[in-house]
């Protein structure tokens, strides 16, 4: 396993980290020590039999870990990939006591894909109920509650918003760490097992409120796509951006390859990006490939980012330059924007997450000369559907309030991933959709 | 895809298109609004829901860069990749007393829609509607039919009074009680004509055209400024108080691609003077 070198990867968007070979998973499947009491399973969210499928990479048999695999996660080549095994699986796995953990990671994602090029062999589906589910969203929620339902036997109907299925996978995630080829075909499986997509349909609006509740059930996953904006003076000069439109021009509309693909996006000289989450990460390392010069600014110390370590590594390794323990306190500019205004901050105390609270330096304040801002400071639920649900509970946040089976304040009616949450992961979008769907199929069945 | 019903050019540039779009059909309402992308590698662009019948929507355009001549060249029995909608929050319909409903040469699209429901809703409507000249001029009978009143305005005086529609809603107000204003056209326009209400007091909403992406509430592209607040035009509209928009950012954030949307016309207009591609296959 390797990623390509730092000045051939910044002038494309094909992924950095190339994956393993067939003979260097099998030597780091060996490495396993198949624990009887296996850790690494406990930390991953969805619980998938991990020792199981390593053992079959280290006998070879790549088509059995493929299998056994995709019975339990069926977006596999996509968890390998964006998964933060580093505080799960990987975390709690005992060799990493004295040597390194066993790269779990790495092995999904080659198996993942040995699965796709080799054998595309389906997990069975159980008879039709004659059930009707519907899911609202395509993300790794919506996608994993579907085929979770489409294998029990319901008539499982998709609506996506967008022009095409995947949710941040899609729009969210650039391709240099999960090529589209690789979304789309992991969307095609579910789709394979039997649940419908129905593209270009905004629930709320496309399709009444009324006609959804019509559903035998419902699974609602709309993700957490309202972008914050940081109310600093400036906010909305030509050239600043939320990390989600940037991201979604370049990710979903292609517009790095403008104008053979018919939308734009700027490309900044100096880009300033605030930020310190995986979000701020890509949007860092996507302004870098436009061709820009790019500094990431971020109020507390990097020992806080909440981005993956690997992603941070990579950001470093493509030359983004770093101004930590630092908030922005305007954007400057007539009408586009020329420069950003910063303020140093201190670090003391802990606030409510436990994180050290950021106070601003007095007389700190300096200038950065750019052309273009990024604001990847999160996102929150996406309002719009949920609120024309009559009678939807809903946090303070906006999010959907579920127990634990994702069980919403409407009998039928069920939620889970990023809008019951808040902004959280691929694989936690996925357990909660895992949970919902069994709940869901045993109320439909009357259990 | 989405197959295009009908096609017909209205006046130079301006086309009036009927897509057959089912789940946008059956839930439309006044004020609302749809977005196309032509093929895979078309961008999204918002159009406003102009009419309904059956399962299809009416779209009225004007050929204005790469996308609105690229759809352009389409015709009846050719389709579209993707069609979402509606989008947008309704126009607020209630029974005002009167009404004045205000297109400016092709906002006049918005105008039959929102006439029709404001009628139905029991309101007195009048329509006043303007061009840069007559040949610019649509949907006058339509307009005619619905409303109470229509008054046509062009701006050479080749038809009906010679000014902008804001001269007409100005002399309107003086004489009499107007309970509520829509006013649909080019950014300038619409900031002007509002300003006429200010002096009565007259709730006056405007529909506003910011460059949008996904128009789901996602990206923030369509963020305006109205009563200081930054508001969504995708989903918090597009129809807004016209007293409390920031129309300069608004016309500002419409510039931000200017270059690139030279380029990608240019480039178009080769393209298709290469492959000889005439173009209309209009009625
Ligand atoms: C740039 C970026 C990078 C990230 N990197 C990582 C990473 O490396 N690892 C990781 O684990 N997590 C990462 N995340 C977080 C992760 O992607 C999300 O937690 C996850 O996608 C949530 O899944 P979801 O299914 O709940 O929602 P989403 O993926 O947001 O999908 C929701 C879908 O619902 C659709 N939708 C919304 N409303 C409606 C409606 N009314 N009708 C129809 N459709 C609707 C939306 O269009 C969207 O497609 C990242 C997020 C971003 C933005
Ligand atoms: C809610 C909404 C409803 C709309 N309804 C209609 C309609 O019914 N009929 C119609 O003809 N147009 C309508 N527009 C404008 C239409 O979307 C633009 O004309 C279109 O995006 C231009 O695309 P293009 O690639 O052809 O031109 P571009 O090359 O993108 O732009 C060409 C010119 O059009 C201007 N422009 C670009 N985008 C917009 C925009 N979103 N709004 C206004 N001007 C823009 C540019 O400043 C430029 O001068 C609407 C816009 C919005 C936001
Ligand atoms: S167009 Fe993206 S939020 Fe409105």
């Amino acid at each position: 396993m390797s990623d390509r070198p730092v000045d051939v990867r910044i002038k494309d968007f094909r992924e950095v980290d190339c994956g393993l070979s067939s003979a260097e998973a099998v030597a780091e499947a060996e490495r396993c020590l198949q624990c009887k009491k296996p850790l690494c399973v406990t930390g991953c969210p969805v619980c998938i039999d991990i020792p199981a499928f390593i053992r079959e990479i280290a006998e070879s048999n790549f088509s059995a870990a493929a299998r056994a695999l995709k019975e339990q996660n069926m977006l596999p080549a996509i968890c390998g990939r964006v998964c933060p095994q580093e505080t799960q699986c990987e975390g709690v796995c005992i060799l990493g006591n004295k040597e390194t953990p066993i790269r779990i990671g790495a092995l999904e994602r080659f198996v993942a894909d040995w699965g796709r090029e080799n054998d595309p062999s389906l997990p069975e589906t159980a008879k039709p109920t004659g059930k009707r589910v519907a899911v609202v969203g395509s993300g790794p929620a919506g996608l994993t509650a579907a085929a979770e339902l489409a294998r029990a036997g319901h008539a499982v109907t998709i609506f996506e918003s967008l022009h095409e299925a995947g949710g941040v996978l899609t729009y969210g995630i650039p391709a240099f760490r999960l090529p589209k080829d690789v979304v789309k075909a992991e969307v095609e499986q579910v789709l394979a097992l039997g649940a419908r997509l129905k593209k270009n349909h905004l629930v709320g609006r496309s399709v009444g409120v009324d006609e959804l509740l019509g559903y035998d059930a419902v699974f609602l996953a709309t993700g957490a796509g309202l972008p914050a904006f940081m109310g600093i003076p400036g906010e909305n000069k030509n050239g600043v951006y939320s990390a989600n439109e940037f991201l979604t021009r370049v990710n979903l509309m292609h517009a790095e390859a403008f104008p053979e693909f018919d939308t734009p996006v700027l490309h900044g000289a100096r880009v300033a990006v605030i930020g310190g989450g995986n979000v701020a990460m890509d949007s860092a390392r996507v302004a870098r490939r436009l061709g820009a010069k790019v500094s990431l600014i971020y109020r507390r110390g990097e020992e806080e980012m909440p981005a993956r370590k690997a992603e941070v590594l990579h950001a470093k390794e493509e030359g983004i330059e770093f101004f930590t323990c630092t908030n922005p306190t305007q954007i400057l500019g007539e009408q586009c924007v020329t420069g950003i205004e910063c303020v140093k901050m201190s670090l003391c105390g802990l606030d409510a997450s436990g994180r050290p609270s950021p106070e601003p330096i007095e007389g700190s304040e300096f200038t950065l000369d750019v052309d273009m801002a990024i604001q990847a400071i999160g996102t929150s639920p996406n309002p719009l559907l949920v609120s024309l649900i009559p009678g939807l509970e809903r946090g303070w946040k906006g999010n959907v309030v579920v127990d634990e089976n994702g069980r919403t304040s409407i009998p039928h009616v069920y939620a889970g991933g990023d809008i019951a949450t808040g902004a959280a992961t691929v694989i936690e979008a996925m357990g909660s959709a895992k949970r919902a769907a069994a709940a869901i199929d045993a109320m439909l069945k009357g259990e | 895809m989405y197959t295009i019903e009908l096609a017909t050019r209205l006046a130079d540039r301006v086309y009036e298109y009927w897509i057959r779009a089912p789940q946008v059909a059956q839930h439309a309402r006044a004020g609302q609004f749809l977005i196309v992308r032509l093929h895979k590698k078309g961008e999204r662009i918002p159009l406003t829901i102009s009419a309904v019948r059956g399962d299809a929507v009416r779209v009225i355009f004007m050929a204005v860069g790469k996308t609105t001549e690229e759809l352009a060249t389409l015709g009846a029995g050719d389709s579209i990749s993707d069609v979402v909608g509606p989008l947008g929050k309704p126009s607020e319909i209630e029974n005002y007393g009167t009404c004045c409903v205000i297109g400016g040469g092709v906002g006049i699209a918005s105008t039959p829609l929102i006439a029709k429901e404001l009628k139905e809703a029991g309101n007195h409507v009048i329509g006043i509607i303007g061009a840069r000249s007559a040949d610019l001029l649509i949907l006058e009978d339509e307009m005619r039919e619905i409303c109470d009143e229509l008054y046509i305005t062009t701006d050479d005086g080749s038809k009906g009074v010679h000014g902008f529609a804001a001269d007409v809603l100005k002399k309107l107000l003086e004489e009499r009680k107007i309970d509520r204003v829509w006013i649909i056209g080019p950014a300038i326009m619409m900031k002007v004509t509002s300003g006429a209400t200010v002096p009565y007091g007259v709730k006056t909403y405007v529909s506003l055209n910011p460059i949008m992406v996904d128009g789901t509430g996602m990206c923030g592209s369509c963020r305006v400024t109205v009563g200081g607040e930054t508001k969504f035009a995708c989903v918090d509209g597009p129809e807004f108080d016209a007293h409390q928009v920031d129309f300069n950012e608004l016309m500002q954030r419409q510039r931000i691609y200017t270059t690139q949307e030279k380029e990608s016309l240019e480039r178009f207009a080769e393209h298709r003077c290469r492959c000889g591609e005439g173009g209309h296959h209009h009625e």
